[in-house]
This record gives structure tokens, sequence and C-alpha cells, in this order.
């Protein structure tokens, strides 16, 4: 490659996060493998080699210790500088503890503050090694030229001004992001980093430049030959703008006069962002390339045809991407039907609507699945976003627009979870009803208010968690009050159609119909908005709830519930004078901040991912599925490419805080102690217990039998968790919808929601690690993820401690809104929503169960111990009530 | 330097006006002029460790407590010759050294001792010549155990010694030094860069500690004509990594006679953007494991370096005596010192075995 001559190349395949063979002779303990690498980085003529170890189940200290020394011992390799690589500062610290040379640290920023960022930038000087300064501060990550200089300069005056740090041990990483996305702001992602280093060069003396420059082509994975066409190009305009060193494949780089003339251009149209249409141009482009470098008999065939839609009119070009959910061409396409129709309004009813009709007959037909759904829609509004400024100039046309109905959704009060409602909003949409949606946290009188206002047809409720349930029947008993006549439809995880009957219909007689999911919701949504079929589905509707109303009496009568002195006796029996108990290394709490996304994605449990995309079936085997099987599979791929942007970008910023308390149980409640003298007690958890009686010689369960009791002369200890990885999920999802792309922007929470499930599994870990017993415990992570090993972490709010009251207590206990991040709402919902959080018990028989249903006296009792009056326990805990009140 | 930094101490600016002044003159060899004493094992013992289980023959840092007079006697001889700063006799006075004769408890107190005699010896040179200033060194030597090398070949990974155990025994080396007074701290005869840089880390601390910053001289030792360290580096390559230090001077000693070590002293000369050393044996050792090189053999190859503008201190290691620093001091007293360059260089190097520089 052409570079200047004082360029230096960072070979970057010594980077278990980039180099999948690195990984596995790591992983596997291979270090001959892993030497054999690094001295191919050498030869292929790295000036310096990056390492980097970071990898959830690796001992990051004592890997990258090791690996160090051994190659203190090759001189072949040692001859050049290392860069140190980790996301964590007591690895880059162990790394430095073992370099004679005068190595890189990759890195330290601003994120965690000045004080942090000084400590840490005094200490890599007192080693002896210069530093990679990322463009990262207090509030995240620069992607503007400007905000790149303006962090770096802060960075700059500190550290020379302030920690007398030489000026020329300086070397900025201004963050070279993705560009290609497709999202218009990312257009000047290469610009902004190209202009942010000529300005860092010039004015901020001797200090240096240096990037990973593999991100800038992440939207061309899996094809090689163009992506390394643009690490080339990329590299000569940073080179020129004054770019000192580079992290890249040392034995991959091209060279510039060997890249085709129209490569060449398109990819310098995407950098330099020269034109609009650029990334669209690229991405055909692309294609072909790749096409042409697929052997024929595999894939010429199918490339011909999937390219040949192309040449049909227009109208069915636009039809065709929105069936197949392609939307390169979107603009373009719209922008042709619209010079050839009358209005702008005859694109939408004509073929648009004629492909969301197809769309939802094949969805309906359960031929289509849900993220092609979304996909088709994401064509949709981008088409539409593109007609709306000529429908607005084409004044005769306002308020013409013909809908099938205006639906308001609004996740409750209290609840901030809304994954489930954007995607019946996705599907209302591409059914062409008019959306209103009010977000999440949604009072009534908001929902009252816009209602009235804009005339809606159907009123949406969601919600997640259980106190959800009583907003809900809150809104539907103020709907009534307030003299509305429209129907009212009830969706989220936490309802039912046996809650919808017993609880919601009754306060509300206009139609309160219970929506299993975003699948049923166009079937309910086109009855209920039909004067035709609209009496007659209510009736139907009507008489299934009366139905499950009698089931509901019905069972309370023959409910055998317990005495709740009865199912005490019966509690969970265990000889504590002989069980284990682990002592923790460690009481009171300790805060993981950040945690590396790196660490957790292996955690990730992607079953739930596929069942929010209503994709139903067991993973891995629902990806071989013959039916739903290719298209989980691209839902997959495309998450896993969205999940390595949102690691790259640190687009989420996850945290935890564990903490252990000595504890012993007293009936149904845990006290902890602020000590192992048990000299005070810091708090009281309160737990419910199993009524419904169970076979002979079962127990009736509580959470609190996994404790030791306090007269058991034995002293126990119990643990509390809250992660979050929410931070920046929402404005991730924000940007893509302002882009019109829900089904990025719901692929973004979905993840948040796995990455946060990912990390409570992670810091479970970690937690029974910290107990001693889980250093031992010897389980792959499959098996971990599938609960393989001792001890739970029931959340409250769920089966084993329903009541989601107890949060604040753990909340405080933890101060966990101070060190995380993580909000409770009015109803006990944590905020941002992809958090985890809840109590461990390290007792070797602990077990989630189901509370169940509870008796009056239980409820009485429980009221008592919450120092409640009986009808605040009772809302608490109404979807578990097996009484009627 | 920031303000945050600790101040210079006096002798710092007393050290750096002799060094702009003229070239300067560190003493000789300390262990073979020991030997001729002929000390045994009652003399090393002394009243104090009389009963210690363990030999103590050998162990010269001792002596400072068992016999100081010698060793104030042989400072006496290096003032006398023309010294201008005698190191201290602590070459060995580590916990991690010490821990051979388990003698780990004693270490402040002998550093504490070492600076007290050659502080006493400083002063009666003072007293005798009005005017003149006389300095004493810390002498910080390399331990016998390393962080960069592995002593079972079959295990390349392993390392009998951590880092935070090299600080740990530095630490507490150091700050006995500086508390007892020593106006410099030579970290000297390095061969692996790694232990180097954990006691300058250690430094650091100390000076952080006091709030006050002494001349930091450093002197590494190229052991064979393949011009590197034991650990494998070249002269760049540990002037890159010694650097962060803010060396007052950096320089090279022992292993080689002066002869041997030009190339070496050269290159130095050239990078080194602080002053520059050169203490070199007498010679190569002869086969009797004994030193040839007279003094003005010695005087004479240093005499060249001064010529060259190598060099703005100079002295002697293994096999010299108060003779050659006596003829050294007299070869390089009309010879003006090398001109340390006028710009600050702010080129970014860095190095693994080899330098890598930017500019």
């Amino acid at each position: 490659m052409r570079t200047a001559s004082n360029f230096l190349v960072i070979g970057e395949r010594t980077n278990i996060t980039g180099s999948p063979k690195f990984s596995k002779a790591i992983k596997a303990g291979d270090w001959s493998a892993a030497l054999e690498i690094a001295l191919q980085q050498v030869a292929n003529g790295a000036n310096v080699i990056d390492i980097n170890v970071d990898e959830a189940l690796i001992d990051g200290e004592a890997t990258m210790v090791k690996f160090l020394n051994l190659i203190a011992a090759e001189p072949d390799i040692a001859r050049v500088p290392v860069m140190i690589d980790s996301s964590k500062w007591s690895v880059l610290e162990a790394g430095l503890q073992c370099l004679q040379g005068k190595g890189i640290v990759n890195s330290i920023s601003l994120k965690d503050g000045e004080a942090e960022f000084l400590r840490r930038a005094k200490l890599v000087r007192r080693y002896g090694a210069a530093a990679v300064v990322m463009a990262f501060d207090e509030q995240g990550q620069a992607a503007t030229c400007a905000e790149k200089v303006r962090i770096c300069t802060r960075a700059y005056r500190l550290l020379v001004d302030q920690a007398g740090f030489p000026p020329e041990d300086i070397i900025f990483d201004p963050n070279i992001l993705t560009v290609a996305t497709g999202i218009e702001e990312h257009n000047t992602y290469a610009v902004d980093f190209f202009e942010a280093t000529r300005e860092i060069k010039r004015t901020l003396p001797h200090a240096r430049v240096s990037g990973g420059v593999s991100n800038v082509s992440f939207s061309f994975r899996g094809n090689n030959t163009v992506r390394e066409a643009m690490h080339t190009i990329f590299l000569s305009h940073a080179i020129e703008a004054g770019l000192d060193m580079a992290i890249v494949n040392a034995g991959m780089l091209g060279v510039d006069e060997d890249i085709p003339a129209e490569l060449r251009e398109h990819i310098e149209d995407v950098l330099l962002n020269r034109r609009p249409d650029a990334t669209e141009r690229l991405i055909v482009l692309a294609e072909q390339i790749k096409a042409a470098a697929t052997p024929r008999d595999k894939a010429a065939g199918p490339v011909e045809a999937a390219d040949s839609w192309r040449s049909l009119p227009a109208e069915e070009r636009l039809k065709h991407a929105l069936i197949k959910g392609i939307d390169a061409f979107v603009e373009a396409d719209t922008e042709e039907v619209r010079a050839k129709l009358p209005r702008p309004l005859d694109v939408i009813e004509g073929p648009l609507m004629d492909g969301m009709r197809v769309v939802g007959d094949l969805f309906g037909a359960g031929k289509m699945f849900l993220p092609q759904v979304v996909k088709s829609a994401r064509v949709m509004k981008k088409s539409v976003a593109y007609l709306t400024p000529y429908m607005e100039k084409e004044k005769e046309a306002t308020g013409a627009a013909s809908n099938a109905g205006r639906i308001l959704l609004a996740t409750v009060k209290g609840d901030v979870h809304d994954i489930g409602k954007n995607i019946v909003g996705v599907v209302l949409a591409c059914n062409n009803y008019e959306v209103i949606d009010l977000g999440v946290m949604v009072p009534c009188d908001k929902i009252i208010g816009v209602a009235r206002e804009k005339r809606v047809n159907a009123i949406g409720l969601s919600g997640l968690i259980t106190p959800s349930l009583d907003e809900m029947v809150h809104v539907a008993k103020e709907l009534r009050r307030e003299g509305f006549d429209l129907p009212l439809l009830i969706g989220g995880a936490t309802t039912s159609a046996a809650h919808t009957a017993v609880r919601i219909a009754p306060e509300y007689p206009h139609g309160v119909v219970h929506v299993l999911d975003a699948s049923r919701v166009v079937n309910v949504a086109s009855a209920l908005l039909s004067s035709v079929h609209k009496p007659s589905f209510l009736d139907e509707v009507r008489t299934k709830q009366e139905r499950l109303r009698e089931d509901f009496a019905g069972r309370q009568g023959q409910r055998n519930l317990l005495p709740i002195a009865d199912a005490r006796a019966r509690r969970t029996p265990c000889d504590w004078a002989s069980v284990d108990i682990p002592r923790p290394e460690f009481l009171g709490t300790k805060v993981y901040d950040p945690v590396p996304l790196e660490d957790i994605v292996p955690f990730i449990d992607w079953g739930p991912f596929f069942s929010a995309w209503e994709i139903r079936g067991r993973y891995p085997d629902l990806l071989e599925d013959p039916i739903v099987g290719p298209e989980a599979t691209r839902l997959f791929n495309d998450a896993k490419l969205l999940l390595a942007r949102i690691i790259a970008e640190r687009r989420y910023t996850a945290r935890a805080v564990v903490a252990f308390w000595p504890a012993n149980s007293i009936g149904d409640d845990v006290e902890v102690y602020a000590d192992e003298q048990r000299s005070h007690r810091l708090a009281t958890f309160r737990f419910l217990r199993q009524q419904l009686v169970k076979p002979e010689g079962q127990s009736q369960h509580a959470l609190s039998d996994f404790i030791a009791p306090l007269d058991s002369g034995r002293l126990d200890y119990l643990g509390g968790f809250a992660v979050t990885a929410g931070h920046g999920v929402e404005q991730f999802a924000t940007e893509f919808k302002a882009a019109h792309d829900d089904y990025s922007a719901i692929m973004a929470q979905a993840l948040g929601d796995r990455i946060a499930e990912a990390l409570a599994e992670l810091t479970h870990k970690r937690a029974r690690d910290l107990c001693g017993f889980g250093r031992q415990e010897n389980l792959s992570i499959d098996e971990i993820i599938r609960e393989k090993y001792r001890g739970i972490r029931p959340a409250a709010g769920y089966p084993a401690c329903p009541d989601h009251t107890e949060k604040p207590l753990l909340f405080s206990l933890l101060d966990a809104t101070a060190v995380t991040g993580i909000a409770l709402t009015e109803s006990c919902a944590m905020t941002p929503a992809s958090s985890v959080s809840g109590l461990y018990f390290n007792h070797p028989d602990s077990k989630y169960f189901a509370v169940g249903k509870l008796a009056k006296d239980q409820v009485e009792d429980y009221a008592a111990r919450k120092g409640w009056p009986l009808a605040e326990a009772e809302r608490w805990l109404a979807p578990y009530l097996g009484y009627i009140t | 330097m920031s303000s945050t930094s600790p101040r210079l101490s006096s002798s710092y600016l007393a050290l750096r006006e002799l060094f702009a002044s003229r070239i300067a003159v560190l003493d000789g060899a300390m262990g073979s002029m020991i030997q001729t004493y002929k000390l045994e094992e009652p003399d090393f013992r002394g009243d104090r460790f009389r009963d210690h289980l363990h030999d103590l023959k050998g162990d010269n840092d001792l002596l400072c407590l068992t016999r100081p007079d010698v060793i104030g006697q042989i400072h006496r001889n290096y003032f006398e010759a023309g010294a201008d700063i005698v190191e201290t006799n602590t070459f060995n006075s580590t916990t991690i050294s010490q821990a051979d004769y388990h003698l780990e408890a004693v270490v402040p107190e002998v550093n504490r001792a070492a600076v007290r005699i050659a502080r006493e010896a400083a002063r009666a040179a003072e007293a005798a010549t009005p005017g003149r200033r006389c300095f004493v060194a810390g002498a910080i030597g390399p331990l016998n155990r390393t962080l960069s090398m592995s002593p079972d070949v079959n295990r390349p990974e392993f390392r009998a010694v951590t880092w935070a155990q090299v600080v740990q025994a530095y630490t507490e080396q150091i700050r006995a030094l500086v508390e007892a007074g020593a106006d410099a701290l030579l970290v000297e005869t390095i061969f692996d860069t790694l232990n180097a840089k954990a006691a300058l880390f250690a430094v650091e601390q100390v000076f952080d500690e006091r709030g006050e910053r002494l001349p930091v001289m450093i002197s590494v030792t190229i052991t064979d004509a393949s011009g590197r360290t034991l650990s494998g580096q070249t002269v760049g390559a540990f002037y890159a990594s010694i650097r962060h230090a803010t060396p007052f001077s950096v320089g090279i000693n022992c292993a080689l006679g002066g002869r041997q070590m030009r190339p070496y002293i050269e290159e130095l000369a050239r990078i080194a953007e602080c002053q520059v050393t050169c203490y070199p044996n007498a010679g190569l050792p002869n086969a009797f494991g004994g030193y040839d090189e007279t003094p003005a053999d010695m005087a004479a190859v240093l005499a060249d370096f001064a010529d060259a503008g190598f060099v703005n201190l100079v002295g002697g290691c293994c096999g010299s005596t108060p003779e050659h620093i006596r003829a050294i001091a007299a070869a390089v007293r009309s010879r003006p010192p090398r001109r340390l360059p006028d710009q600050p260089v702010h080129d970014l190097r860095l190095s693994g075995l080899e330098v890598l520089q930017v500019s």
C-alpha cells in the first residue's frame, strides 16, 4: 500500500474481538498458534502489534500477562512495540507491568470523568507508555468533527497542562465510525474523521492520530473485496489529513492502484459524501462485485434473477421492493412513480397499498414472518416520507388521505416496555391504519386528551409488568366516566384474556379485546372498525369473556388454598446444621462500570429474541426449520450485524452492581444485616408463600425457606443485583425511527433487552465465583444459559416474589439508581427498560417456583408485615388474589 | 513540567551547575577495592551478626554496618583522587537481593548507614578544599531476579518475581536512601529494562511522597558486541523505554571496557536529551577475572570520548581504582562537556527490543 513514509501499521490480528483465529487459539490455550499469528503480523510488516484478550470467559489479566511474557521470549516478535488493548483498566495495567519496551495503552478517555482520566494518564506515564486517547467523554462518543476536536482538545489540555504528559506520547483516536448504513447522519462520518484529524494535527502540537479502520466498512460485512478497497481508500485520505497510524490487518492491505476506477469512484463518493445516493450506488456495485466473485454454478442464476426485478416498470419495482423489504432504491423508484401519476397520494393508494396488501395476506397466511413485515413497513415509511412534502404542497389533498382508521397506542403509566407495542404499531401501519403512538409511561389523562382531540377509532394499551394491569383497569374506568364509546385493545406480556375478562371488561361496556400478539391485531382492528362486523364480533368477544369470568369464579370455589399457618408448616425442609453456606468474598456492594459489551455477548440467550419477533420454536433448531428457518436466519444475521455495530460504536453502556449482606430468615421474611455480628438490621425483605395445596410429600415454598432461619444459629447471606444495558438504547432506536427504519429500531431495543438479560447472567456467574462455589462449577456457556448452576436470582414482580414494591428496597440497599442510572417508575418498572434486578439465593436446593394464588389470610398477614392497609396489598397483588375482593 | 510535579532538590540545581561547567567525575569500583582489604567472615559479621544463621562473607553492602571504616576510607580515597560524586555501597541493598543472606530486615538501615558514611567522606573532602562540592549518589543495582526473563527454559512465560514485588523492594531501598540525604539516585548496571522500569516507578512514588525530586541517573549495561542488553534491547530501544522518567543523565557502565563501548556511547550521545555518562570496566576481564587496563589506558579512552563530544560524566566500574580515577579526572579536566540538544525533541519513540521513532 502507498503510505506516508512515517505511517505506522498496527497489526490487528492478535485482537480476540476481531480475529476468530486468534480467539480460537487463546480460548483453546494453543499458545504456539497465538504466537504464530503475532509473528505473522510482524513478518507482514506490522510496526506495532495490538494485543487484545477481552473475552467474557477469559481471565483478562492472567491471559494478557502470559501472552506478553511468551512474546518476550520470542525476539522476532518482541522486536516491535506492543499496543496493549483492553476496555478494562486492570488488564491494561497488568500488561504494562510486563513490557520492558515502551508500548502503547489502548485506551484511556474522559468517559469516566476528569479525575479518573488524569489518574490513569499519570500511571500510564509512570509505567512508561504512550496512550491512545479516545474521543469519548462523560456524554459519550464523539461523532461529528466538532465534537471530536472539542473532546480531543480538552483531553490534550488536561494531559499536557495538568498531568505533565508529554504531548508526543498522546495518540488520539477520533473514532472511525461506520458509513453507508442508510442513516443520513452517518454519511458524513468519514469526512468528520478526516477533518477532525486535520484539525487535531494542526492545533494540538506533537499529538498523533490513530484509528481502527475496519469499522468504517461494517455495512459491507461479508464482502471483503469492497471492504479492503474501502480501507485502502479511507487510509489514503486519512493519511493525507495527517493520520499517523492505524490498526489494520497487516497482511491484507490493498494497493491503491489495483482498485478499479469505478469502485474507487463509488467508494470515494461514500467516504467523501459527494452525492446523496452514494450509499445506494455502492450497495448495488458491491452486490455485483460479490456476485461476480461467487462461483457461477452456485450463485449466478439466483443473482441474475434477484437483480432482474430492476428492469420491471417502476410501479412493479416499488411493489416488489415493499414485499421483499428492500429499501435501497425506494426513493428513486417512488420519484419515478410519482412523476407518472396525477397525485402523490396515488402512489400510496396504488402500488404501495397493493404491495402492503400482499404482505398482509402472506403474513395472515403464515407465509411471511414478522421481521419481513417490519422490513416491508420500513420501505413503506421511507416512500411515504419521500412523498409527504409533495402531498403537503398539494393543498386539496390535505385531510383527504383515506385510511382504514386511526388507532392510538400507549404503554401505560409506570411502564416502560414497548417493543411489542412498536411491533403492533408497525403491523397496523402496514395495513393502512394511521397509528398515533404516544410512547411509554403515558398517563391516563393524556390518553384521553389525545383520543378526543385526534378522534381516534380505537385505543390500544400495552404493558409488561403486573402493576400495569391495574393502570389499565384505571384507564378503562376513566374512559367510561369520560363518556367514550370506542373499543379498547389490551396487549402486552403481562396481560391475558382471563385478566381482561375478569378485571378490565366489566369496567368498560364498549368493547375490551385482549390481543395476544401482533399477528392478531389486524383482524381485531378491522372487525372493530367495521360498522358491519363490529356488533357480531363484540358479541362473540363478550360471550367468551363471560365464560372466562365463570371459569374464574368457579375456580375460586374449588380452589383449595391452605390456611397460611398450615402452608408455613409445610415449608421447604432443610438440614440447617449441615447445609453448605458459602461466605462471599466481600460484603456490601461492588460496582462494575462499565461492563464491556464484548464480555456480555457470549451470555446472550437468543431464544427470547426470536419470541420477541414472534418466531416460534426452539433456538437454535428454528434456524433449520423448513418454514421459518430462512427468515429466522436472516433476522439472526441482521441482529448480529447490528450487535457488532453496537459494540464497535459503544452505543450502549452496561453497568452492574452486586451486593451481599449477612442475612437470616424469620418466618417468611428475610432480614439483612450491616455486618456479620448482626449488630444492625439494614432491611427486611418480605416474601409470599404458596398456598395452593400440593400433593403429599411436596412443600409449600417461599423464597425465605432458602435462607438460614435466625434460630438455626447459622449466619447466611443474601445477594442482590441490578444491571442495565439500557443507556443508549432509546437514543439508538430513535435515530432509526427518525430514518423511518422501525425494523432496526425494534432490533436495537430487542438487542438491548437481550444484552441486559445476558449481563444478568454474566453478573450472576461473577456472583457465584465471588461466593466460591462458582469457581468449581465448570459449566459451558450453554449450560450457564440453561441455568445448570447452583442458586437462583428471582426478580421482584416475577412468579416467585410477585410483589414489585420490594424493588425500591433492593434499590436503596444497592444505591442502584446512583451507581447504575436505573430509575424506578411509580409502578416500580425499571427505566431504562433494558435492565434487570433481583436477589441471589445460593442454597443448593434453591429453585424457581410460582407463588400462585393467595388466600385472604396471607394477603392480610402480608399487608400487616408491610405496614399497608389491606386494599394496598390487594392492589399490588391483584393478579394473584385467589378470592374476589 | 506540570505545576503539580515535585520541586527540584537543591542538589539537583547544584549538580546541574556542575555538569554545565565541565565533565563531571564519578568514582571507581567498590567491590574490587573491598577485596584489597582481605576481609573474612568475622569482619562481615561484626558483633552484631555474630550469631546470624547464614554465611555473610561476600555481602559487601553489610559492611556499611559492620566495617564502616573500610567503606568510608574507600570513599575518601575516591574524593581525594578527584571524584565529584561517589556511589553509596548499596548495589545489593534491596530486600530481594539481601534475601540471599536472610538480611531483609536490615535493608533500610544499611541504606541509611551507606548514605551517612559517604556523606561524611564528602564533608571531609569539602573541608579539605574550601569551595569544593562533593556529591553522594544512592546506588540502586539490578536484582538477582528479573521481570523480563524466565529462569526456566521450559516455561518461557514463568517469572520468578512480580512487578509489585520488585516495586516494593526498590521503594524500601529508595525511601531509605532519600530520607538519609542522598544527593542523587543512580539506577545502574541495568541488564533487564523491566527491572529498571520498576525501579523508576518506585522512584517516582517516593518523589511524590516527599514532594521533592532528586536527579535520577540511569546507566545501562551492554553485555557484549551484539550491542544489546542481556534482555535483548538495543541502546535506542533502551533509551525509549526509560525516557519517561525524565532522567538527569543516561549512560553505559560495566561489562565492557571503554574501547568496546564506543559505538554504543556514540549512539546514546546522539539520541539522549539529557546528560550522558560513561563508566566502563578497566578493560575486559582477563583469564584470572582481573582487569588489565592501566589508569593511563582508561584515561586515554575516556579523553577520546570527551574529544568526540560524547560525555558529560566519566568514571570507572569493575577493576578501576582511585589511581584510575585520578588519571581520568586529570584527562577530562581541560576538555569541554558534551552539549545538550537546544530544542526538545518531540518524536514519538516506541520500543520493543528495537526502537521505533516517529518524527
